[in-house]
């Protein structure tokens, strides 16, 4: 349910002005690019796809100085893409804060018995010293690796995640590795995602799907009985429980997901994902490399796909299907019949709730596009997203989802933020936990985007009753009314409404 | 189908439902390739064991569960407890998010930092560009009085010298000549966010008194209360104990105001925080107390310098602790400790008494940051339990060395023992082997409890998991109170889940205890 507005562009122009005057000039010149509003493109209207152009710069170095919201490239290997598989040890190589800050953060939910065959919500690191800086960490990563065969035999192989020391100090992680792997026949996989390399997250994601291609896959003989209707669910990071709720669709409409990246997955789903007939990318930005790989070598297509929300899951379920034909086209159609009611239900229960209410966004590679339907499917309207690490494709993409006049902030400083969001003072801010508690003393509504709040799934029509359920109770919570102490200002229009 | 908009069901009954039970055991079967169930459930046993437990001990090199973080947090913390300081954390940007995030989530509040934003080219070139342009972009656009330095690990490696830098920046006018950039090197691979904290701390003391004349004024205080997590209830009743008293003090320090600052819709970056003047003026001050020795040793090292006398203290919480700080602070400031504070007193060790058959004997594990795990192991035994195991992964062998002197001062503590530089995995095992009754941490303890059975009492930053118990006090006698009452409901709570069961135990789940 696309809903037909238009967003008052001229304002957010003049936010983006009043912003950029209070850097000094070179900043200023340099943030320029990275602010816009969308504006109808040519097509619009011809091409139905296509709403807007969002044409920012993006990809490019952060400003020293400038409270920049992005992380590194560690964060992007062990953080997003290795850290969630589940029977794998992955060691923080170098000092103790990365792993620490990292640890058990980015809920990758999963099944297992941790500290015996399964990991995921450990922390295992170097703990590098300044002997180790000085004389180097080679041998003391041989003797972890060795520590960990010892107290942890059935990990079913490690990774060593190189943190910023590694790279400047010249140790030779690969060399280790190779030794390693061929003492224990163990997969060990050198990632070299030291912090400082590129801009953001972003290198991290590239780097670690590298090392898939170049440690991983054609290592082992992978015996495993490939089927017709076999995929591969690419770039769901199981948050809060996503791919599960995101899998029983899939095995409903008759495909078989023989693989998750990395959400709830084991080496071996990784292994075996080059036999797929197709992968479903849904992380575009952070796991697109190795689909244009498995692509080029192994000839799997692979395919985007949107499950926020029931405009979305309709639209990709009846996309996935036509690959692979009537019989799975038609179980979809059940499928998305017998869903129905939930969705009618729940958007019954929401939309003169949360209709009409403003929402601004500030996420990562994906969801600044990604959710931005789920929101329109409760009513609600988009005022401005913008990503922390997004490259030029993904702008390209945000203009199939976001209206003429939208806000565009490309890797936006806090100082940008702020401001933006004093002046639309929007219904509800989306984005991460550094973002939440300054948005939320200005009154305003708050959910976080990345760990979605502690709450989730949203992926699937399960997640999105729950994500209609929260949206809702950040916005309509009593507490907003109670900012202001009576003595000092008479009180506002109160907007609370109780929980049906 | 679970789900119904009705009764939506989030991930922790959802994924209970049959449906998704079915689908993930489908999934382990057909696609996950798990070792056999018998293996799985051999090793976990072969994990409790004692023969697991010198394995587990025994390692050289792997560290897995630490409790520490790296030394830039704990200046990022020290700097947001200065008036409008902005911390500046020169080095790759990653670490710089992290540090908000983990200060963010253990007090639900903003917290700002800024990065130099060094890459690729800036390890080859060093960062000095980024230094004289990125303090020119935090003054500018965060309107700070004092923008205070430390470094990420990239920054330390490559070798680039603050000093300089901010000289350089200065003479490029990206702040004015007489701005305050205080600044100290924080490598994370020395020491851990406690060391940081010292080391932002003694920066910023130097930055201001070095060379500057220093005329005592006595019985004036100063006041440095360390890393501390639950800085926001702690400092916030030491000033009320030392307003009672009517001492002349100084916090050189205090995020209390900044780490919890009210929603009135109005975003506040900068809130409270010793003022510059203040910290200037502190150093005619006739002594510095430092709330947590282990956390300070290179701070109180620069006062002895200067001329001040000082004292430090393991965290004041329990009795005897809180007696020797307030009776140290009467000593310096000649101010008498009044009646009203001795009323307080004599309630804690009334309320101790009412509960005491209820603690006499119980077995604990600490864990934490050193002062800590000294404070905790102390009121433990004046509470009749035992420290059966106290553990500090950033232990030192100083603090080795005091807290066993301070074990073998009291039966209680005559079994204990002390761990110093271990992690919670090898916790994990003494847990196993040394069973104790209750466990003494922070939020990352719940997988010890998870795994252990032993019930965990969250006191130490960081605590993520549970919400608001920063805000109160754990210092003083009415901190005492509040450690002593955690610990009971933890007692009580977990003596009525087990006695629960109509039909089984009828007996003993009493009404009044």
């Amino acid at each position: 349910m696309s809903r037909e507005y238009e967003n008052d562009g001229a304002l957010h122009a003049k936010l983006i002005e009043e912003v950029l005057s209070h850097y000094p000039d070179k900043a200023a010149k340099r943030r320029k690019k990275h602010l816009n509003v969308a504006k109808s493109g040519n097509e619009a209207g011809g091409e139905s796809e296509v709403l807007s152009e969002c044409d920012v710069k993006s990809n490019i170095k952060s400003i020293p100085g400038v409270m920049t919201i992005r992380g590194c490239a560690y964060a992007g290997s062990k953080g997003v893409v290795w850290g969630p598989v589940k029977d794998m040890v992955h060691i923080s190589h170098g000092p103790v804060g990365c792993g620490q800050y990292s640890w058990s953060q980015r809920r990758n939910y999963y099944v297992g018995t941790t500290g015996v065959d399964t990991f995921g919500t450990m922390q295992f690191t170097s703990d590098f010293q300044e002997k180790d800086i000085v004389f180097g960490g080679d041998k003391k990563l041989e003797q972890i690796i060795d520590e960990i065969e010892v107290l942890f035999p059935l990990n079913n192989g490690i990774t060593v995640q190189s943190e910023c020391p590694i790279g400047l100090i010249g140790d030779d992680t690969e060399a280790v590795s190779r030794k390693k792997t061929k003492e224990y026949d163990k997969t060990i996989v050198p990632v070299r995602c030291e912090g400082f390399r590129g801009v953001s997250q972003s290198l991290g994601h590239h780097i670690a799907n590298d090392a898939i291609r170049d440690w991983v896959f054609d290592k082992k003989d992978v015996k495993f009985e490939a089927g017709p209707y076999d995929v591969n669910v690419i770039g769901d990071y199981n948050i809060g429980g996503d791919a599960w709720a995101s899998r029983i669709l899939l095995e409903e409409i008759g495909l078989r997901v023989v693989g998750n990246w990395s959400g709830d997955a084991t080496l071996a789903e990784i292994e075996r994902a080059p036999k797929a007939k197709l992968n479903l990318i849904h992380c575009y930005r952070s796991m697109n490399y190795i689909c244009r790989h498995m692509e080029e070598k192994y000839g799997v297509a692979w395919m985007e796909y949107n499950f926020f929300g029931p405009s979305q899951i309709e639209a990709s379920l009846r996309n996935i299907a036509k690959h692979f034909g009537p019989e799975i086209e038609e179980k979809t159609e059940k499928v998305i019949a017998k869903y129905r009611p939930l969705v009618d239900t729940v958007i019954a229960k929401y939309l003169s709730r949360l209709e009409g209410n403003t929402v601004m966004l500030y996420v990562g590679g994906l969801r600044p596009r990604h959710v931005v339907t789920a929101y329109e499917d409760l009513g609600m309207v988009i005022v401005g997203t913008g990503y922390e690490f997004a490259h030029s494709d993904d702008y390209q993409r945000t203009g199939h989802y976001v209206k003429n006049g939208t806000l565009i902030y490309d890797d936006v400083t806090g100082y940008e933020l702020e401001k933006f969001i004093e002046g639309i003072r929007p219904n509800l801010v989306g984005s991460g936990i550094k973002e939440k508690y300054p948005v939320q003393k200005m009154g305003i509504p708050f959910r976080q985007m990345h760990s979605w709040d502690y709450s989730g799934p949203y992926h699937g029509y399960d997640g999105f009753a729950i994500f209609a359920r929260d949206v809702d109770l950040a916005i309509n919570n009593p507490v907003w009314d109670l900012f202001h102490a009576p003595w000092k200002r008479s009180r506002g229009d109160e907007r609370a409404m109780a929980a049906e | 189908m679970p789900q119904s908009a009705e009764k939506i069901l989030d991930h922790a009954p959802l994924f209970r439902e049959p449906e998704y039970r079915k689908m993930l055991a489908e999934k382990k079967l057909n696609f996950e390739c798990p070792h056999p169930d018998e293996i799985v459930s051999d090793q976990r046993d072969f994990t409790q064991t004692w023969e697991y437990r010198e394995k587990n001990l025994a390692r050289k090199a792997l560290v897995v569960n630490p409790a520490k973080a790296c030394q830039p947090l704990g200046a990022v913390f020290a700097a947001a407890g200065f008036e409008r300081t902005m911390s500046f954390v020169h080095g790759s940007q990653g670490c710089v998010a992290y540090y908000r995030s983990h200060l963010s989530r253990h007090f639900k509040e903003p917290a700002a930092a800024v990065s130099s934003s060094m890459t690729e080219d800036a390890a080859v070139f060093g960062g000095l560009k980024n230094m004289v342009d990125g303090l020119a972009n935090t003054y500018q656009l965060y309107d700070p009085k004092m923008i205070a330095v430390s470094t990420t690990c990239m920054a330390e490696v490559i070798g680039d010298d603050l000093h300089s830098f901010i000289q350089n920046a200065k003479d490029e006018d990206s702040v004015p000549r007489d701005f305050d950039v205080p600044f100290a090197h924080t490598p994370a691979f020395v020491g851990s966010h406690v060391d940081g904290y010292d080391n932002m701390v003694k920066g910023i003391l130097e930055h201001f008194w070095k060379g500057q004349e220093r005329t005592q004024v006595e019985g004036a205080i100063n006041i440095i209360p360390g890393f501390d997590g639950f800085c926001v209830g702690n400092n916030r009743e030491l000033k009320r104990l030392l307003d009672v008293m009517g001492v002349s003090y100084t916090f050189i320090q205090d995020a209390s105001d900044q780490f919890d600052t009210p929603s009135d819709g109005e975003y506040r970056m900068y809130d409270g925080g010793t003022k510059i003047n203040e910290v200037k003026k502190a150093l005619n001050a006739e002594a510095t107390l430092s709330l947590q020795h282990h956390n300070t040793r290179k701070t109180l090292g620069y006062c002895e310098e200067v001329g001040q006398a000082t004292a430090s203290f393991h965290y004041p919480l329990g009795v005897q602790a809180t007696d020797e700080f307030l009776m140290e602070v009467a000593a310096i400031s000649g101010k008498e400790i009044p009646e009203a504070i001795r009323l307080e007193r004599g309630r804690l060790v009334d309320a101790m008494a009412d509960s005491q058959s209820w603690l006499h004997g119980k077995k604990y594990a600490i864990y934490g940051d050193p002062d800590f795990v000294h404070a905790m192991a102390r009121f433990v035994m004046e509470t009749g339990g035992e420290p059966t195991h106290c553990l500090a992964t950033n232990g030192t062998s100083a603090w080795e060395a005091d807290l066993k002197k301070l074990l073998a001062s009291s039966p209680f503590g005559k079994a204990a023992q002390v761990w110093a530089g271990k992690d919670l995995w090898a916790l994990r095992s003494l847990l196993f082997t040394e069973p104790v009754d209750l466990l003494i941490g922070n939020s990352y303890g719940k997988y010890l409890e998870r795994d252990t059975g032993t019930p965990l009492i969250r006191l130490m930053f960081p605590i993520f998991d549970r919400h608001h118990h920063h805000r109160f006090a754990l210092f003083g006698y009415q901190g005492a109170l509040r450690v002593l009452t955690t610990i009971l409901d933890k007692i009580f709570d977990k003596l009525d889940r087990e006695t629960s069961e109509t039909g089984v135990t009828d007996y003993s789940y009493d009404l009044t205890r």
